[in-house]
């Protein structure tokens, strides 16, 4: 993984207004660091914690979240540099972001195969015959690690990094067109959505198949967040203050969680009409359904109605640790990729009872914290120590990754 | 008025699977399953006719490799056996007879194909589909294998078979490999649009590893542990089956709740 992470070197300010308006917003940490851990928690193997996880109680889950503040953080930051240094610099900063993502990524697909070449060679039984079909691939090598190389050979939890790597191949251009005209480039976003509702479009994957998040669809939700970050959630403000707007989305949580509900207890899924269900069903996650979108929507309107910026508790100690996982999310969310296989891994060789699971997803969320933490205190020391301050001194705030 | 019944059903199912989880492993029984996880909304009118009417039910496992087991005489012990044997001390006095019609590597929509043969040589009341797990190993597109699910019980249903769907098996070893999420979404959709029940099989063998009834996760070449959840698997089948189409059984006069 990455060590060194850019922070933005902000310099006098020649940005629109919005964008730099009052320093980093906590929240932001606070949601994505929160948002890492539903990630890990869902990725545990039947994790009975994973019910604490949203994606139960409703349409959307945490992918949607972090791809979210990830659009808003990537043009907070590189938005300033796109300002102060030009296209190219920005530009070439996101590239190399890409590219960090894009090695981490291959880095977890080394300890993957290392772990499902284990599974393959100690497993036996006869009641997973079929099941046991999914280790094929490891005896074509070969093909498997070029279309690995490939992004198109993901395995099972893998896919949300491709995702990023993808946004942000195309964030340059977009990131200059939301600086220029950001009605234009968030209506060609929508536009690009809706075609590749209406065509089909997605990229391929191997052995067969598409990608499981269409980064075509998904980019909606990035450039959202961009947008917002740029003068979109001044221009938001005044709707989300409204009592319709917050009771509409509050109406809409719990209709959805209702629906949720039914899927689990399918005595009750009389409740849902069918013709509703007819016209709802399926709810799509691979191109963000827009029930999804929306129920996003609902949740974080909700977040912005009754979490104000200046809230007291974002300084208090308590949310401090998610905060830190927040604000180094790559770092973060590919240790969190690793201790869910690790977690299986120690499932496999001693039991996976539920005592094992809330252990295993306990000792996980701290280790991510940990690691965040010393991550911090690494950027902290080699600030000081390179001499010069190059940053100002709420870097830490301002700063934190894109 | 039906509706509502069936919402109190829901509740008493609830509350007693509330109750009981309390006193968990106090429980005798290795295959229990709780009855939210057996019983759904979906009628099956065409197995309750010809069970009434003809004495008889001729029903057809249409499945992969997970619903046989190896060796010789696995197929006795694999599911749609137990499942036959099961009904038919159930309901006394019908003429149950399940046939299993499986083959390896097959995905939804290649076992589509083979429907129309399948209506034409069996003229089953009742198809027990079997699918998802090929294609999950495989990564089928979701949205693909939805349609070809949609697609095949469609081509059931004007075949004029009842069909239940069964989905994948909960397989905790190759959770990390192969995500079977998606595929256990299309058929719970295709379920929902087309008003046939699910056996959810992916469920209530998790349920039995996380109450301890099986040791899913261990790596043997013993077949007696595969054994036993198959026919624990017919049995909870030939539950689902009784229920959804309101049948009389010999246990407690009607189907249990």
């Amino acid at each position: 993984m990455t060590s060194v992470v850019q922070s933005p070197v902000i310099h006098a300010p020649a940005v629109p207004a919005a964008a730099v308006a009052g320093g980093r917003d906590l929240r932001l940490d606070l949601f994505r660091g929160l948002a890492l851990w539903l990630i890990f928690l869902d990725h545990v193997p039947n994790n009975i914690l994973a019910w604490f996880t949203i994606r139960n109680y409703g349409f959307s889950d945490a992918t949607e979240i972090f791809i979210f503040i990830s659009g808003y953080t990537a043009a907070f930051v590189y938005g300033r540099a796109m300002v102060s240094r030009g296209f190219i610099v920005a530009g070439a900063r996101i590239l190399r972001r890409a590219w960090q993502i894009y090695v981490a990524h291959v880095f977890l697909f080394a300890i993957y195969i290392a772990e499902i070449a284990y599974v393959a060679s100690s497993f036996e039984n006869p009641l997973y015959v079929e099941e046991m079909n999914a280790l094929d691939f490891l005896k074509t090598p070969d093909v498997t690690i070029i279309q690995a190389l490939l992004l198109k050979f993901k395995p099972a939890n893998m896919d949300v990094l491709p995702l990023y790597i993808v946004l942000l191949i195309m964030f340059p251009a977009m990131l200059w067109l939301l600086l220029r005209n950001a009605t234009v480039a968030l209506s060609l976003s929508v536009g690009l959505y809706v075609l590749a509702w209406e065509f089909g479009w997605n990229f391929p994957s191997w052995p067969n198949g598409h990608w499981y998040f269409n980064p075509l669809a998904w980019q909606l939700l990035f450039v959202f967040g961009a947008w917002c970050a740029l003068g979109g959630a001044t221009r938001l403000a005044p709707a989300l203050r409204s009592p319709i707007v917050v009771w509409v989305a509050i109406a809409y949580l719990l209709a959805a969680f209702g629906v949720t509900l039914t899927w689990y207890f399918p005595r009750i899924a009389f409740l849902v009409p069918h013709r509703i269900g007819e016209w709802m069903y399926p709810i799509d996650k691979t191109n963000l359904d827009v029930l999804r979108f929306a129920h996003f929507l609902a949740l974080a309107a909700l977040t912005v109605h009754f979490i104000p910026r200046t809230w007291p508790l974002l300084q208090s100690k308590w949310l401090r640790p998610a905060i830190l996982c927040g604000q180094h999310s790559l770092e973060i969310f590919c240790l969190g990729v690793f201790l869910a296989f690790a977690a299986h891994f120690v499932m496999i060789e001693l039991f996976g009872g539920t005592a094992m699971q809330v252990f295993i997803s306990i000792c996980g969320i701290c280790i991510m914290v940990g690691t965040a933490w010393v991550i911090s205190w690494y950027k902290r020391m080699e600030v000081r120590g390179s001499g010069t301050p190059k940053r100002p001194p709420d870097a830490d705030l301002a700063g934190g990754e894109a | 008025m039906k509706k509502w019944t069936a919402l109190g059903r829901a509740v008493a199912v609830v509350a007693i699977f509330l109750c009981s989880a309390v006193a968990r492993g106090e429980n005798a029984d290795v295959c229990a399953v709780p009855g939210y996880l057996l019983f759904g909304d979906s009628a099956l009118d065409r197995v309750h006719a010809e069970a009434h009417k003809d004495n008889e039910l001729r029903i057809v496992v249409l499945g992969g490799t997970s619903s046989i087991l190896p060796g010789p005489d696995g197929a006795s012990f694999a599911y749609p056996a137990r499942l036959e044997e099961a009904l038919t001390k159930r309901l006394p006095g019908v003429k149950v007879k399940v046939t299993a019609l499986t083959k390896p590597r097959q995905s939804a929509k290649e076992m589509v194909k083979s429907i129309d043969q399948l209506l034409l040589d069996q003229k089953p009341s009742l198809v027990i589909w079997q699918t998802g797990t090929y294609d999950a190993v495989r990564g089928t597109d979701p949205e693909d294998f939805r349609a070809s699910v949609a697609e095949g019980v469609e081509k059931l249903q004007a075949g004029g078979a009842d069909v239940v769907l069964v989905n994948m098996q909960y397989s905790p070893r190759t959770e990390s490999i192969v995500a079977v999420g998606a595929y256990a979404d299309a058929i719970r959709w295709v379920s929902r649009e087309r008003e046939v029940p699910v056996f959810d099989r992916l469920a209530i063998m998790r349920h039995w590893y996380d109450n301890g009834q099986f040791d899913l996760y261990k790596a043997t070449k013993d077949l007696q542990m595969a054994k036993s959840v198959h026919d624990c698997l017919g049995r909870a089948l030939a539950a689902t089956i009784i229920d959804a189409a309101r049948l009389q059984d010999r246990e407690g006069g009607s189907a249990p709740k």
